[in-house]
């Protein structure tokens, strides 16, 4: 089962992304070039971080137009799991997998230091093995991180339980102090109405290891159990033209 | 015909401009007083070629609408000069 890792010109977190899949949860990791229209067949696309193109015009304004991102936008809407970390993130905004935008933090600095997060829900293909209400230490590394959506998008998200992680302080409130970029409702991270498609600002891949902490592998863990999952249902409907064949004559 | 185009884009109101509250703030501490709703933005100018004024105004609102601004957050205003009203 392979996970494909969208590279576009000045992507920076590719290399942790799959080194988060192949060492991290032992699966196959392909990088897909953004010139490329071909998907090769992975079941699952991680968009990393980075400044693609700059982060010229917005952050990952240019990005939604590259070739890959036909077959990314068609492959989300047919179900396929995303998950877009940081600038991914942006990427998936501009897009329109994704409601809302990305804007300058607040406080009009990059920030780029450790945060906790609440996992508000665990029924995505990038959180189910994690408990409602688990706070997990990640880094962020971006200047524009700032979640804002009109109101009516902001309730939906809530009522449609689509706030899939928020900033925390240690104690798992989500006060505003927790929040370093001003996002509305700390929100850190939200899913599509079909919960296939995920963006955070912070980085799991970045907290993979024993030496920087294993706070993230869950996101991929969680992945490789739901594609197994996924193919598990689909294996006897697979298998059904076999048995047939075999007691036909 | 070639057109003039610039195009403002602004924070759209409501959403946070954390810049031009920055500058509002700045401008403060350097004495000068009764600054209010700074908004800061991205001007864009480019040259085109199109048939006539209505036709730019179309295209340009369309570029507009797909890429130059992004219409969750952000407001734009297109102003055209035709060639007539450019030259002396």
């Amino acid at each position: 089962m392979k996970i494909g890792i969208v590279r576009f010109p000045g992507s920076n977190c590719d290399q942790d992304c799959h080194r988060a899949v192949d060492e991290g949860v032992g699966a196959e990791a392909v990088y897909l070039w953004h010139k490329s229209h071909d998907l090769e067949g992975c079941r699952a696309i991680l968009l990393p971080g980075g400044f693609s193109y700059g982060d010229h015009l917005r952050a990952g304004a240019i990005a939604r137009f590259s070739p890959i991102m036909r077959e990314v936008i068609a492959f989300a809407i047919d179900g396929g799991p995303v998950l877009g970390i940081c600038n991914g993130f942006q990427v998936l905004c501009e897009a329109g997998l994704l409601p809302g935008a990305l804007v300058r933090n607040d406080s009009l600095r990059f920030r780029s230091h450790p945060v906790r997060v609440r996992v508000e829900q665990t029924d995505t293909p990038f959180t189910s093995e994690y408990e409602e209400g688990d706070v997990l230490r990640m880094p962020i590394a971006h200047g524009e991180g700032q979640y804002v959506a009109d109101q009516s998008v902001i309730d939906a998200l809530e009522s449609e339980r689509r706030v899939i992680f928020r900033y925390v302080d240690e104690l798992g409130q989500h006060t505003e102090e927790a929040n370093p970029n001003g996002s509305v409702r700390n929100i850190a991270g939200i899913c599509d109405e079909g919960r296939q498609v995920v963006g955070l600002m912070p980085h799991p891949e970045r907290v993979v290891s024993k030496l920087l902490g294993t706070d993230g592998l869950g996101v991929f863990h969680s992945l490789i159990r739901s594609l197994q999952a996924t193919e598990t249902v689909k294996a006897p409907a697979a298998d059904a033209p076999d048995v047939a064949e075999a007691s036909a004559p | 015909m070639r057109f003039d185009i610039e195009i403002q884009v602004t924070p759209r109101e409501g959403i946070v401009d954390p810049e031009g509250q920055t500058i509002e703030q700045a401008l403060g501490n350097l004495g000068y007083a009764g600054v209010h709703h700074v908004k800061a933005g991205r001007l864009v100018r480019f040259e085109l070629d199109a048939d006539d004024a209505d036709e730019a105004r179309s295209s340009v609102e369309r570029m507009c609408e797909e890429l130059i601004a992004n219409p969750v957050i952000e407001r734009y205003e297109v102003q055209i000069r035709s060639p007539e009203t450019a030259s002396p």
